[in-house]
């Protein structure tokens, strides 16, 4: 470490920590807002510091959500994140076992058509859905899938990026162990099951975080194609929330239920740090 | 019972010839190890016999059973790699345990040939362990106990000691050797390492570029290599190769520089005149004294190791290096001139165009 | 690159490639197609009948003002938050490289953000910059400018870019920070012996080593502002006032969820396949070749 002048040392702490104050200062005061009522937070300025409606405030959100003013039948955040959970889950846990397969195939197997495969899948890392959205809409609708898990899920776990990351992950298995693995008398299913899984296991993890985030923060797709309040997602639903028109807006609940939204993912991140850079890198090759 | 038999075996990728034609007898219980240089071709037979490469043309059989089409598995083969391949996120237990696992072989069985194999090879203690917990010697052997606990009819071993330092090697190969003779079961051993070949082999099979050089035991190999190429590679330091050429009279050979050295009588190799490429061991050399029969060497270095002394010159005023090994100490000097006698059995002539032993 | 090993099973790697491949023929190629068809003909609302007009929607696209002006929108957005996002997470990665004490620490309360939807990024900044509620509009007024985001488009702008750049530091500041401790010490230690300051050390370099990396998040950054915004738009701004924020992806879901132009939509669509498909081709052939981790 080439020493330098130690006010150079307090500057560069001093700007790191302006940072996390940037970085934090919106959550704090959404934080703060959640947790007065609805009087003290339209008063400008709005007190700084956290109020008393804490429990008050976050078990209406849970449970009720806007109530009756906010035209979405009364539907709470704890249903709404849910929702969100098992769409996150449902995503991260398809898309990492359909694309984990689909890379020992192509990995591992010599057939007509891998190339095709290869390329068709790679074709889907050009197609996000934001390029696609009224067609896409349209297959689902027509599949009698709006409104229900299995359209919030199914459509989104087919994209390229996992079985990339799986594809590199297995060209790097020494060829030696499926060798020895052959010898012993293992056959494909065997060896991936006993061998190529468990040596995974940590990109496995590393990608379920990104994954659950990815899931957990989908905007537009479950925008599509949820109506009924009781499908929605805690991300989607605060936009609802927001969209009441001209109506006094209960903002303590709408901060509330950002904040629910906001916290899984945040404590995943936090908890997982390790595993999540790892995944984020991994994912980018 | 268990011999494995290689009948005009060849390979080709695509349009690439890689062997040329082997064929190779290998007893029961027989310790056959295929040597020659990078890139010969002998990793690739020993892959095919494993069933790891299918084979172009020719047929292999292990233990009477001709093995083309079959897959590895149902060979009745072990392999030892080079790099070991162990399962990382297994015990050393596990290990050696999966293949008779797979075999779906009774716990109890299966238990007792590990605890068997860790015996011999002193794994006892480390069997709880991972591969990454063990030193190289350890996974070498943890390596070889997976292969013995089949109790294949061949082991295949594909260069296993290259990732050990030098000790080490030296250790292991003793090992090997112990073992493989205490269990009689058929080997084939790949190596690039002269040394390991000529300790470990009870036959040796050398390869180059596709093609069977020679197939012999190491002392014939040594004492009459096929061709300059075995001639070169087999023997420590190697064998000094010159071109000279047999007396116009016979009965001699005609070095670069001028001096001779005597031929055995009823030596059909060659004829009067024609130019050949000699072979002469560094051992093989002796102090002669000063006559019309000694060659005579211009020293320019010497190296004392001790045991022994290794000098280095040349004939005449030929450019080539020529390797003089002497036992003991020798303090020889820059530009002396040494006169060396041999033995015309030792002796090697090689036509000069084929490299074939004439 | 090919594996040495294989297995030859006749029927099984199809079986394991179907559940993707099913999945992505359905949901993305298919709906791709159709897009790229609907793109060349004009569909009444009710899907009842269609004329095939080849380019036609290509050509009202462009000969449209709205369009152009959504794209230069985009343009301009992407580039602001590009901007911003990377200088801020340059300027916080070249700070947190330089500690050794409580590196751990910062980092990870600087990464969380990444976590944050971005719809709900949106969110957050709205309520900040709420008029009525909010605390730097609050602030703003007492230095006696008035703030106002739903009536002032280039308010609504600024608020966006923030909210996207907000969010995107997060990510740039990982990679910059990986990048620049891959950096081996001993170069940066011959510079400082050589006589260079600090600064000149990171412009001759620190930076030119970070190139790749550089790149890299260019082209992350440019996608991520191009797609990934259609959260923040709509939650905060729906496009407005008066389109100033009307971003391309946003243009194509208005247009097509709400207005019901079909082809219109659907060219749009296409437009945006091209630009995707242009990003990815550079991603790819320019920048995956220099990075290495």
């Amino acid at each position: 470490m080439i020493q330098t002048r130690p006010w150079l040392t307090y500057l560069t702490h001093a700007v790191l920590l302006i940072g996390i104050l940037i970085v934090a200062y919106p959550i704090y005061f959404t934080f703060v807002a959640s947790t007065h009522t609805l009087r003290d937070v339209v008063q400008v300025p709005m007190p700084s510091l956290p109020g008393g409606e804490f429990f008050g405030n976050y078990w209406q959100a849970v449970t009720a959500g806007l109530g009756e003013a906010s035209g979405t039948s009364a539907v709470g955040a704890g249903r709404m994140m849910f929702n969100s959970l098992v769409m996150a889950l449902g995503i991260a846990v398809g898309k990492i076992a359909i694309s984990i397969i689909a890379a020992f195939a192509i990995v591992y197997f010599r057939f007509r058509f891998r190339m095709t495969a290869f390329w068709l899948i790679f074709l889907t890392l050009m197609l996000p859905v934001e390029v696609r959205i009224l067609p896409t809409y349209k297959v689902v609708a027509d599949l009698g899938m709006l409104d229900s898990y299995a359209g919030l899920t199914i459509p989104l776990i087919a994209s390229a990026t996992a079985t990339f990351m799986f594809r590199q992950v297995f060209l790097a298995v020494p060829d030696e162990l499926t060798e020895a693995a052959r010898i012993d008398g293992a056959g494909p299913l065997r060896f991936f099951w006993d061998i190529l899984l468990p040596i995974s296991r940590t990109n496995i993890a590393a990608l379920f975080v990104i994954l659950f985030i990815f899931g957990w923060n989908q905007y537009l797709w479950p925008l599509l194609i949820t109506t009924d309040p009781n499908m929605l997602t805690v991300v989607v639903g605060i936009n609802r929330f927001l969209n009441v028109g001209d109506d006094q807006i209960e903002w303590p609940i709408v901060m509330a239920t950002t904040m629910l939204a906001m916290l899984p993912p945040v404590l995943v991140v936090v908890f997982m740090q390790r595993l999540f850079v790892k995944g984020l890198v991994e994912t980018e090759k | 019972m268990a011999e494995v038999s290689l009948r005009d075996v060849r390979k080709t990728y695509g349009d690439v010839k890689v062997i040329h034609g082997v064929d190779c007898a290998i007893a029961d219980g027989e310790f056959l190890v295929i040597v020659g240089p990078s890139g010969c071709g002998k990793s690739t037979l020993l892959r095919m016999i494993a069933g790891l490469e299918a084979i172009t043309e020719g047929e292999i059989s292990i233990g009477g059973r001709v093995v083309n089409d079959l897959e590895p598995a149902e060979r009745d083969i072990a392999m030892v790699f080079q790099n070991y391949a162990l399962y990382p996120h297994m015990t050393v237990y596990k290990n050696m345990a999966y293949g008779l696992k797979i075999r779906r072989m009774s716990k109890d069985e299966i238990d007792a040939r590990v605890k068997k194999a860790a015996d011999i090879l002193e794994l006892g203690e480390l069997l709880e362990r991972t591969p990454r917990q063990l030193s190289g010697g350890q996974r070498q052997r943890v390596a070889m106990g997976r292969a013995i606990v089949r109790e294949p009819s061949a082991f295949l071993f594909d260069e296993p000691l290259s990732n050990l330092d030098a000790k080490l090697r030296v250790q292991m190969r003793v090992e090997i050797k112990k073992l493989q003779e205490n269990l009689g079961i058929t080997s084939v051993y790949v190596t690039h390492d002269q040394v390991e070949a000529m300790t470990l082999g009870h036959r040796l099979l050398v390869l180059n570029g596709g093609v069977v050089e020679q197939l012999g035991s190491p002392i014939e190999l040594y004492e009459r290599p096929a061709s300059v190429f075995v001639a070169g590679f087999i023997g420590s330091p190697s064998m000094n190769i010159l071109t000279a050429r047999i007396a116009a009279e016979g009965g001699a050979v005609e070095l670069p520089g001028g001096d001779r050295l005597p031929l055995s009588n009823g030596g059909s190799a060659g004829q009067a005149g024609q130019r050949v490429t000699l072979g002469i061991r560094p051992e093989h050399l002796e102090i002669a004294e000063e006559g019309a029969d000694a060659a005579r060497l211009t020293v320019e270095v010497v190296e004392l190791l001790g045991a022994d002394t290794l000098v280095h010159g040349h004939f005449g005023n030929d450019r080539s290096d020529l390797t003089v090994r002497m036992g003991g100490i020798h303090n020889l000097k820059h530009g002396e001139v040494l006169p060396l006698k041999v033995s015309p059995d030792h002796l090697h002539l090689f036509d000069s165009g084929s490299g074939a032993r004439l | 690159m090919e594996k040495r090993v294989v297995f030859k099973h006749p029927v099984l790697p199809y079986l394991l490639l179907a559940p993707q491949l099913i999945i992505t023929l359905v949901f993305f190629i298919w709906p791709a197609g159709q897009a790229l068809k609907q793109s060349v003909l004009i569909e009444d609302a009710f899907g009842l009948s269609s004329e095939l007009v080849w380019f036609d929607n290509f050509i009202e696209l462009f000969e449209d003002p709205l369009y152009l002006e959504s794209m230069e929108i985009t343009a301009f957005f992407s580039v602001c938050v590009a901007s911003l996002a990377l200088s801020a997470a340059l300027y916080l990665a070249v700070q947190a490289d330089r500690v050794i004490r409580g590196a751990m620490t910062y980092k990870t309360l600087l990464i969380w953000p990444y976590a944050v939807a971005p719809a709900v990024a949106g969110v957050l900044w709205l309520l900040l910059f709420n008029p009525t509620l909010g605390i730097l509009p609050f602030l703003l007024r007492g230095v006696g400018y008035d703030w106002n985001a739903q009536v002032n488009g280039g308010q609504a702008m600024l608020l966006v870019v923030v909210a996207a750049a907000w969010k995107q530091i997060s990510y740039n500041f990982l990679f910059f920070l990986a990048g620049m401790q891959s950096i081996p010490k001993s170069l940066i230690e011959a510079a400082a012996i050589d006589g260079a300051g600090p600064v000149r050390r990171f412009w001759t370099i620190v930076f030119p080593l970070l190139t790749p990396t550089t790149f890299f998040l260019i082209v992350i950054n440019i996608v991520f502002a191009f797609f990934e915004t259609f959260g923040i738009i709509h939650s905060v701004t729906q496009g407005g006032p008066a389109g100033a924020t009307n971003i391309l992806v946003y243009k194509v879901f208005n247009d097509g969820f709400i207005g019901l132009d079909l082809g219109g939509s659907a060219a749009q669509s296409v437009m945006l396949m091209g630009i995707v498909i242009g990003l990815t081709v550079i991603q790819f052939r320019y920048v995956e070749r220099k990075v290495h981790y």
